[in-house]
């Protein structure tokens, strides 16, 4: 009985937690994409400073990670395709999982370490220190305010973000490709292009779009949440890292399932 | 669950009055929950326009809770709230964010956002809600900062400021929108005598110079003898006196008289309680 009731509460506690993060999209995305032409204003200023932050700042290091992770697939995939002698199908093996899965994951965990997390510290900075009833008493939304820049910075930034990540991916792959099998750049680049069709690289992209917008639902529901106390922020914080990497994989999940479904044979 | 005191111990209008126009605030009946937990037990008490009002009681009484109810960041479980004549508490969130244009508060904290400038946070309303070009917005920033004592400071990040200068900057940036009332939390809180003396000021100073109604929030008697008009006083979520700064001071009520010459009682139970806190016997603790 007791365990069945857990069962039920748990079950209580993530579908509201979903709810929450569905409620927090929603006002989102009515602030971005609707209220505008009901002659609300959107913050676009605020928009395109967090775009920066998120985007263009976290080229660097998504680079390198992604060029990484290129170069360590092409390895693993030579290990197999050197026993059958097929060592030329390394710069498609590589494209592939890159622009399908690794792409979006890699440039999904680099976003949730440095994004989601800023997210939840910022807003349970914000609540911790009154601001958030501030703004309310000053009838400012914190969800137009706050969440929309971030939310459509995030579903656009994600997704380049990630389309470079997927270019970086085929560099290093393409790197182990002309230090250890008989590649020449422009082979290697000539094989990734006949690997690729579009419906990878767009699958991959529009799930990097899901990715953003659930790091930022997490990351601001995390941050909205923070109890009172300092302290607190740096829980939220840490469990929205957590339940960030969580809700990717489980959207990962789902809509990789959906395009497997929906794909062209 | 504290019935209302025996009228004796009371000064002050028992029963719920009728709404009056000419008043800031009127609220009746209030109730306020905390899940299951009620902390506001039927308040009942009046603002008269231009007039100070300031709320005292022991920590945990309930001060809190009103003021943020008053400003519409707790629903109450029943009663109303009159703010200008118009009812405040059971409205749609789109009609109390037009109502509180004309509002102002200043939180205990602060509460000003960290990552703007002094400059940035008193403009913001402005910027949000009127269609004023930046150049009169700029002229409008370094009026409020001025009547508060902090011009020359728009380009300080609140970190950089003193205690005392934070709550100034948070009351230039209440004030940015000439709202009708005002509301403070603890606004001499944290800080030394001198600087709450001059915070006192300047609520006085606002008060007189724009006629605006004022709501604090205080355990600190000697400034709320200063700066109110009326006060009530709140135990454990009940008012047990509501009465003018002078009916407050002639009074001849013993528990009263008691309170306001400070002598120590040590068998004494109930609402003195809060009183000894008021005085400073025990230290009240912010919820
Ligand atoms: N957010 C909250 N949730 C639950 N209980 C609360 C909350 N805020 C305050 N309380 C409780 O309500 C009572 C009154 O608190 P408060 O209004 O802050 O008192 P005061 O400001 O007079 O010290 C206290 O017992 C406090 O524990
Ligand atoms: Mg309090």
């Amino acid at each position: 009985m007791a365990f069945t009731d857990s069962i039920g509460a748990a079950t209580i506690d993530g579908l509201a937690y979903v709810g929450g993060l569905a409620r927090l999209t929603g006002g989102a995305a009515k602030a971005v994409f609707i209220s505008p032409f009901q002659g609300k204003r959107f913050h676009m200023s605020r928009a395109i400073h967090q775009a920066m932050a998120v985007g263009v700042e976290a080229l660097p290091i998504t680079s390198l990670i992604s060029f990484f992770i290129g170069a360590i697939l092409a390895v693993n995939a030579a290990y197999e395709l050197r026993k059958f002698g097929a060592l030329h199908l390394v710069a498609s093996a590589v494209a592939v999982s890159m622009t399908r899965e690794l792409g979006p994951l890699m440039t999904a965990v680099v976003v949730i370490g440095r994004s989601g997390s800023s997210f939840a510290a910022e807003i349970g900075t914000m609540k911790v220190n009154e601001e958030i009833d501030a703004m309310e008493t000053m009838a400012l939304e914190p969800i137009s305010f706050l969440v929309a820049p971030k939310f459509l910075a995030m579903i656009l930034m994600v997704p380049c973000l990630t389309a470079w990540a997927d270019f970086m991916g085929v560099l290093g792959g393409g790197a182990f490709g002309l230090a250890a099998a008989s590649f020449t750049w422009g082979s290697y680049i000539q094989a990734t292009l006949e690997a690729l069709i579009a419906h990878d690289i767009l699958t991959g992209l529009l799930k990097a779009m899901f990715f953003g917008l659930v790091i930022t639902a997490v990351g601001c529901q995390e941050g909205f949440s923070t109890g009172l106390g300092s302290e607190q922020v740096g829980r939220s914080t840490t469990s929205a890292v957590v339940k960030s990497i969580f809700a990717v994989v489980m959207v990962d999940l789902v809509s990789t399932t959906i395009f497997y479904l929906t794909a062209p044979r | 669950m504290s019935p209302l005191p025996p009228k004796k111990d009371y000064i002050g209008a028992m029963t719920p009055m009728p709404v009056k126009a000419s008043c800031a605030i009127s609220v009746r009946n209030l109730r306020v929950k905390y899940g299951e937990r009620e902390i506001l037990h039927g308040v009942n008490f009046d603002v008269p326009a231009g007039e100070t009002m300031v709320i005292l009681g022991g920590s945990g009484s309930g001060k809190s809770t009103l003021l943020r109810t008053l400003v519409g960041l707790e629903r109450p479980s029943s009663g109303e709230i009159y703010i200008m004549g118009k009812e405040f508490a059971n409205i749609s969130e789109d009609e109390r964010d037009e109502l509180r244009k004309g509002i102002g508060m200043s939180f205990q904290s602060g509460a000003l956002f960290g990552s703007m400038t002094v400059g940035e946070n008193v403009a913001l309303p402005l910027q949000e809600h009127t269609d004023l070009d930046p150049s009169t917005i700029e002229i409008m920033v370094r009026l409020k900062l001025d009547q508060v004592g902090l011009s020359g400071f728009e380009n300080y990040m609140p970190a950089q400021l003193s205690g005392g200068m934070k709550k100034r900057a948070a009351i230039a940036r209440a004030l940015s929108m000439d709202p009708q009332v005002l509301f403070f939390d603890e606004p001499s809180a944290g800080l030394d005598p001198i600087i709450a003396a001059g915070i006192d000021e300047l609520i006085l100073k606002l008060k007189r110079a724009f006629k605006m109604s004022i709501v604090v929030v205080t355990h600190e008697l000697a400034s709320a003898f200063l700066i109110a008009d009326r006060m009530i006083v709140l135990d454990k979520g009940v008012i047990v006196a509501d009465a003018t700064t002078d009916e407050m001071k002639n009074s001849t009520q013993p528990r009263v008289r008691q309170f306001l010459d400070r002598v120590p009682e040590p068998e004494v139970t109930g609402e003195i309680d809060y009183l000894q806190m008021l005085t400073g016997d025990i230290p009240p603790i912010r919820q």
